[in-house]
């Protein structure tokens, strides 16, 4: 067959071009073509051919409940976005959340990376599958305990707060305070992150302790000075993985007002506003139109991102 | 400290280094403490929900019920029940049981010694506080149970988890067997062209795959949720590859020299190999199925029957707020398995987690 001759006299068959699916090498490729082909396919079904039917969808009035009488409207999806007070307002509220929820959800997980990291604890496995357990329950469950946990007269947070001489505040209910509240729940989503944080720390090279050591640096510089630098790969990586959580933030916000956005619309979550275009009111050309907002937004972010790490991530030879 | 404050009897010089173990060993005390006393409070909610999941529906519309789960204190005197307050007296505060009471005073039985006969107690009664002991009532459960229909629930959530649990791991084992063991035109840029789609917000291809849904008339059935996952999730294939590539290639070679077809040497050589990365993936999946809750509620909103755990218990919750036991015993039972196989096989999970995360 052929295939013994083009392994046989490469230089002779090589100039041309190397026949792709023939030979042994051609084997291998469809091989390993078809072992690949679930993903392709898929990735064509359902990311790369709705990807581009989303953008299509975004310039139509689509309902599917009357799909054949589904008209192109041109840029109006768009348009109506600068006067559509739900948007502004679910955008608003996203971003507000994410300034309150980035920077406490970092630090949270950092700080108990650092506590379960330390070398004097006493029994640091245990601590860790404990402070990373709250991740594995479904977020549902989660969220109605968080709700007994904070109603007004019978939580215990408030029953704490009163023990201290504290206030008790209607922590679900006060649009001011519905922010904080919700970010104390999503404290217990920290597991990855501070698994991740966790490798972080235990990569940093000990000697740079001990030199800092030599020269008469404190905890907090040493701290400041080589951990922080040291594990900021790894900051910057959990940063972006929660600002897009951030983003998508749905579940938490739709169990505790059943999806209506209360109080004063501060749950209106982007995300739940989508949901609501999309699965209750139908209007899904508009829906379409706001997840191409949200995925410019996140990209956009993300690359912005991406362009200051060079600035304050290092990236150390070896990586 | 302690040291210190006994130098007579082992007079030390200062910074000796037989002080150091007793400093470490505070050091390590005040560490732990403080970590013990945080994770309490980290966990406390779960304390919350086991507390007022066992509580009786009168005792939390009780003012000044005690926070755990318990039911009034009684005393039978004579053949009649009566309630054990907790009474003020020149020896402290007793336990009495309240046998006649008047407006400005009362007779007591102490409990303890019944044969002393009727106490009389002047004040006002009324003012005292019940007695509660320690008493766990099963009734939320029963009736969460019943009402939220668990084991249809239990059995929904099951079938999707475990039926998208097999496509996924099926799949991401094929397709991270093809990434990481064939040479082929473009599996460079297929690979993160793969990797890309992470970042890809659902919300994107949700209304063009729903609409297809619709047409084809699966909304308000399984299929949405369970076919996707036929077709290899980037997650679950990239953790797979990284852990393939650390498999000896001299493995394959040995198999293929021994006649082995690329099947075969997946499933003799890699599969055996990379039980652990595998194993991760399956409980990865089959958990993330368990809770997800958007697609779900996105695709059976209208049907209840076929509603998951999740689904159903945030439905339940909107519908039973005025009664919290009921809603903490329906989620205690919803988290019951994800939690108790997260500590069985916590070592999977952990390493799964750093194994995946931090090598992109």
């Amino acid at each position: 067959m052929e295939t013994t001759t083009d392994t046989a006299m490469p230089a002779l068959s090589a100039p041309p071009r190397r026949r792709l699916l023939s030979g042994p090498e051609g084997r291998e490729a469809i091989s390993g073509l078809a072992f690949v082909s679930p993903w392709i396919v898929g990735f064509l079904t359902f990311s790369a051919i709705p990807m581009a039917a989303s953008l299509v969808l975004s310039l139509t009035d689509f309902d599917p409940r009357r799909a054949d009488a589904v008209r192109f409207v041109g840029l109006a999806n768009y348009l109506r976005m600068f006067n559509d007070p739900a948007l502004i307002k679910s955008s608003l509220v996203t971003l507000r959340f994410a300034l309150i929820v980035v920077p406490l959800t970092l630090a949270f997980a950092l700080g108990v990376a650092l506590l379960v990291n330390h070398r004097l604890l006493a029994g640091r496995n245990i601590f860790r599958t404990l402070f990373y357990m709250p991740l594995q329950i479904p977020i549902v469950a989660s969220t109605v305990v968080w709700i007994g946990v904070l109603n007004v007269s019978t939580g215990w947070l408030n029953l704490g707060l009163e023990a201290i001489g504290l206030p008790s505040v209607d922590w679900l209910n006060n649009p001011f305070w519905v922010h904080p509240a919700l970010a104390l729940m999503g404290l217990w989503g920290i597991g990855n992150m501070m698994l991740i944080f966790l490798a972080g720390l235990q990569s940093v090279p000990t000697e740079l302790y001990d030199a800092a050591r030599v020269d008469g640096a404190g905890r907090w510089a040493s701290f400041r000075h080589i951990t922080l630098p040291m594990i900021s790969p790894v900051l910057f990586y959990n940063l972006i993985i929660v600002l897009i959580a951030t983003f998508q933030y749905f579940t938490q916000a739709y169990v505790i007002t059943n999806g209506r956005g209360d109080p004063g619309g501060e749950t209106l979550f982007f995300n739940l506003n989508l949901f609501r275009e999309a699965f209750q009111f139908y209007n899904m050309g508009y829906a379409s139109a706001l997840a191409w907002l949200l995925f410019v937004v996140v990209l956009g972010l993300t690359l912005v991102l991406f362009r200051t790490a060079g600035r304050w991530v290092y990236e150390g030879g070896d990586r | 400290m302690t040291a210190a404050a006994r130098p007579a009897v082992r007079p030390l010089p200062a910074g000796s280094p037989l002080r150091r173990p007793m400093r470490r060993f505070l050091a390590i005390s005040g560490i732990t403490l403080f970590a013990t006393m945080l994770v309490s409070v980290f966990l406390m909610p779960l304390a919350y929900m086991a507390a007022t999941a066992f509580k009786s529906e009168t005792q939390t519309s009780t003012p000044g019920a005690p926070l755990w789960p318990a039911k009034p204190e009684t005393f039978t005197y004579r053949g009649e029940e009566y309630p054990v307050f907790r009474v003020p007296t020149e020896d402290g505060l007793q336990s009495w049981a309240l046998v006649e009471p008047h407006r400005e005073d009362a007779v007591f039985i102490d409990p303890d010694d019944p044969g002393a006969g009727p106490i009389t107690w002047v004040g006002r009664w009324r003012t005292l506080e019940q007695s509660w002991s320690f008493s766990l009532d099963w009734s939320s459960f029963t009736r969460a149970w019943e009402i939220l229909n668990f084991p249809r629930m239990f059995f929904n959530t099951f079938a999707i988890a475990g039926l998208s649990t097999v496509g996924a791991v099926l799949s991401a084992v094929c397709v991270a067997y093809g990434f990481s063991r064939f040479r082929f035109p473009g599996r460079n840029g297929l690979f993160l062209l793969m990797l890309a789609t992470i970042i890809l917000p659902f919300q994107v291809t949700l209304i063009p795959t729903y609409a297809v849904y619709f047409a084809l008339g699966w909304v308000g059935t399984w299929l949405p949720l369970i076919i996707p996952h036929f077709f290899a999730n980037a997650y679950n294939v990239f953790l797979l590859r990284q852990y393939f590539l650390t498999i000896p290639r001299d493995l394959d070679e040995a198999a293929m020299i021994d006649g082995a077809g690329p099947f075969r040497i997946l499933r003799s050589v890699i599969i055996p190999q990379a039980m652990p990365a595998i194993v991760a993936v399956t409980l990865f999946h089959f958990f993330w199925a368990w809770n997800e809750y958007f697609l779900p509620l996105v695709y059976l909103q209208g049907n209840p029957d076929l509603q998951p755990l999740s689904v159903g218990l945030g439905r339940f919750n909107s519908l039973y707020s005025g009664e919290p036991t009921v809603i903490q015993a329906a989620a205690l039972m919803a988290m019951a398995l994800p939690v108790v196989v997260f500590f069985l096989a916590q070592r999977a999970f952990m390493r799964g987690v750093v194994f995946g995360g931090v090598e992109k």
